[in-house]
C-alpha cells in the first residue's frame, strides 16, 4: 500500500469515529447549531414587527430580514465549529488525554488536525442546510434570495465552512477545558456581534474606526461572502475580497492550530 | 536474538524554568520476546523513556530504535509497530467499549469487516464482552485497564509499551492484568513496562532495570540484581530514645553491613541469610525499640540499597 493510501484509510476511520460521535450526540448538537440563529430570527424578524417596533433597515429595500440570513448561516457554522470542533478538542487534549489513543495512529501528526477541520467544515455545512429554511421561512417580513451563481455559493460555503472549522481548530488546541467560558465571553461574543451578521459591512461606513476595525475578524468575511453568494442585491464587499480574505484567515487559523495541536500532543 | 528497544544515551531534559533533566544518559537492549521492566520511583524518568520509545518525546540527545527503526526519523512507521498503555485511562469517552476496539483498529487501516472480527476477538479474550456497549466511564479502574490493554494489540503491534499498568488497581484486577501480560508475551510480544511494584518488576519481568533520577542503577534479570546487589535484609526499627547511641550499639555487630538514619529510628541491612537479626534486635532493644519491620531481599531492598530510599517514598 502506497503512503497516500494508507494514510486516507487512517483518516476514514478518523471520520467513521466522529460520525459515529455526531449520530449519538445529534440532539445537543442541532441544539447547539440552531439556538443563536434560530431566535436571533425569531426576535427581530417574528417578534418585533408583530409588537410594532421599527425594525433596523438595511441600505437600499431590503428586509432586515434579508440582511440577517447570510450573517446566520455564518454564525451557525462558528456555533458548530466551536460545538464540534473547539470544545471536544479542548476535553481530549485535556486531562483525560483522549486524543492519545488517534495520536498513535500510523499518520503524520497532522494528519489528526486536519481531519478534524475538514469533518468541523462538513458539520457546518449541515449546520447551514438545516438553519435556512429556518430563517427563510420564520420571518413575518419578506425575505430575498437570490442565487446569482451557484458557483458563488459553493466556493463561499467552502470557503466559510473551512474558516469557521479552522477557528474552532485554533480554539481547541489554544483555550483550556476550564478557560471555555471565558473564550465565549471575550473571544465568541465580539466574534458575533462585531461579525456583520446584523448590518453589512458597507454600512458602517458611518462608523470609520469600526468599519476598519472589524477587517480582523473571520465572520466578517464569512458573512459578506455569504451575502454576496446569497443576497447580492445586500450591499457587500467584492468577492475577490472576500474569498481571498478567508482563504488567508483559514489558512493561517489552520497552521496556527495544528502547531499547538503538535505542542499540545508531543513534548 | 535481536533487541526489539535499543536505547543509547539518551537524555532528555525538559525546558525550564527551571531545566528538569529527565533522563540523564539511558542505554538499554530489550531482548524481543521479553518481558523488560522499568522499575522505580514517580519521577524516575520511566515514563519519559517510554514517551521516547513510543514517538511522543523527542529527545535530547541520544538515539532511540525500536523494532529497527530509529523513532526520531520514523516515527510513522514506528507507531505501527508498537502498542501503547498509558497509565491514565486515555480511553474515548464518546465512545462505547466496542467502538474504542473497533475504531482503533481503523485507524490501524484494518479494513471494517476485519475491524469488526478483530473487535469481537478481543472483547472475548479479555472477558470484557458483557462490557461492550458501556461508556468508559462507567467502568471500573481494572476493567478499563483491561480494555485499553486490548486496544494497545487491537493491530498486531510487535512491542507493547505499558507505562504503570497496574498502578492504583485491587490485587486481584493486578493479578488478572498480569497473566494477560504473560500470555501475550507467550505468544511472541516484546513488553516494555514501567513500574514502582517491586513485586511486579520481580515476577513478571525477564530484565529488569533499576531507574532513579533519569539514570540505570542497575540492570538485569531479578535474580542477578538481587544477589549482586548484596541481598540484604532491610531491618526498619522505630525507637523511642536516642538514635545515635542506638546507633553506636550496632558498632561492629557480625553480619551488619550499613546503618542509615530514618526519620523514627534506624535502618539496618544485614546479610541475607537473617542470622544478624537476632543480634540487631538485642543490641537496640534497651534503647527505646518500639516497632520492627523486616523485608526480605528482594528488589525492593535493592532500591533501597542503591539510592537508600524507599520506593514509594
Amino acid at each position: 500500500m502506497s503512503d497516500r493510501r494508507s494514510i486516507t484509510a487512517s483518516v476514514l476511520g478518523l471520520w467513521a469515529r466522529d460520525f459515529r460521535v455526531l449520530r449519538r450526540e445529534w440532539l445537543p448538537f442541532a441544539l447547539r447549531t440552531v439556538m443563536n440563529p434560530f431566535l436571533t430570527v425569531f426576535v427581530f424578524t417574528f417578534v418585533l414587527p408583530r409588537t410594532g417596533q421599527h425594525l433596523p433597515v438595511a441600505a437600499g429595500a431590503m428586509t432586515f430580514a434579508t440582511v440577517l440570513v447570510p450573517g446566520l448561516v455564518a454564525v451557525a457554522m462558528v456555533f458548530t465549529s466551536i460545538a464540534a470542533v473547539a470544545l471536544p478538542l479542548s476535553i481530549e487534549l485535556g486531562a483525560t488525554r483522549e486524543i492519545e489513543d488517534r495520536v498513535l495512529a500510523p499518520i503524520p501528526l497532522a494528519t489528526v488536525p486536519l481531519a478534524k477541520v475538514a469533518f468541523g467544515a462538513f458539520q457546518g455545512l449541515l449546520a447551514g442546510a438545516v438553519i435556512f429554511p429556518i430563517i427563510t421561512a420564520l420571518p413575518a417580513t419578506a425575505v430575498h434570495i437570490r442565487v446569482a451563481s451557484w458557483g458563488m455559493l459553493l466556493l463561499m460555503l467552502i470557503l466559510s465552512s473551512w474558516t469557521a472549522a479552522s477557528l474552532g481548530l485554533f480554539l481547541g488546541t489554544a483555550v483550556r477545558p476550564q478557560q471555555i467560558g471565558l473564550m465565549f465571553a471575550v473571544v465568541l461574543t465580539p466574534i458575533m456581534f462585531l461579525g456583520c451578521v446584523y448590518y453589512p459591512w458597507a454600512s458602517l461606513s458611518a462608523i470609520p474606526w469600526l468599519q476598519g476595525f472589524v477587517l480582523i475578524n473571520p465572520l466578517v468575511y464569512m458573512s459578506e461572502g455569504l451575502r454576496i453568494a446569497l443576497t447580492p442585491d445586500v450591499p457587500h464587499l467584492g468577492a475577490g475580497i472576500a474569498a481571498g480574505m478567508l482563504a488567508l484567515l483559514a489558512s493561517l487559523l489552520t497552521a496556527a492550530g495544528v502547531r499547538g495541536f503538535v505542542r499540545r500532543v508531543v513534548a | 536474538m535481536a533487541a526489539a528497544v535499543q536505547l543509547h544515551d539518551v537524555r532528555k531534559v525538559y525546558d525550564g524554568p527551571p531545566p528538569v533533566t529527565a533522563l540523564d544518559g539511558v542505554s538499554l537492549d530489550v531482548e524481543a520476546g521479553t518481558i523488560y521492566g522499568l522499575l522505580g520511583p514517580n519521577g524516575a524518568g520511566k515514563t519519559t523513556a517510554i514517551g521516547i520509545c513510543t514517538t511522543k518525546v523527542g529527545a535530547t540527545s541520544g538515539s532511540a530504535v525500536v523494532a529497527g527503526l530509529d523513532v526520531a526519523r520514523n516515527s510513522v512507521a514506528v507507531r505501527r509497530h508498537i502498542g501503547v498503555a498509558a497509565q491514565a485511562i486515555t480511553l474515548d469517552r464518546s465512545c462505547t467499549v466496542a467502538e474504542n476496539l473497533y475504531y482503533h483498529c481503523r485507524y490501524f487501516r484494518l479494513h471494517r469487516d476485519d475491524a469488526r472480527r478483530r473487535t469481537k476477538e478481543l472483547l472475548e479474550r479479555f472477558l470484557i464482552a458483557d462490557k461492550q456497549a458501556s461508556m468508559p466511564g462507567q467502568l471500573s479502574g481494572g476493567l478499563a485497564q483491561r480494555v485499553q490493554l486490548a486496544r494497545a494489540i487491537a493491530h498486531r503491534p510487535t512491542v507493547l509499551f505499558l507505562d504503570e499498568p497496574t498502578a492504583g488497581l485491587d490485587p486481584q484486577s493486578r493479578l488478572a492484568l498480569w497473566d494477560l501480560v504473560a500470555a501475550l508475551r507467550s505468544e511472541g510480544l516484546t513488553v516494555v513496562l514501567t513500574t514502582h511494584y517491586m513485586e511486579e518488576a520481580d515476577q513478571l519481568c525477564q530484565r529488569v532495570a533499576i531507574v532513579d533520577h533519569g539514570r540505570i542503577l542497575a540492570e538485569g534479570t531479578p535474580e542477578q540484581l538481587k544477589q549482586e546487589s548484596g541481598g540484604f535484609a532491610v531491618l526498619d526499627m522505630a525507637l523511642a530514645g536516642n538514635h545515635a547511641v542506638a546507633r553506636a550499639a550496632l558498632d561492629g555487630v557480625a553480619g551488619v553491613s550499613e546503618v542509615q538514619d530514618t526519620e523514627h529510628g534506624l535502618r539496618v541491612l544485614v546479610s541475607a541469610d537473617g542470622t544478624a537479626v537476632p543480634r540487631v534486635v538485642s543490641r537496640v532493644a534497651e534503647h527505646g525499640l518500639t516497632d520492627l519491620k523486616v523485608t526480605e531481599p528482594s528488589l525492593e531492598t535493592v532500591f533501597i540499597r542503591l539510592t537508600g530510599r524507599d520506593l514509594r517514598e
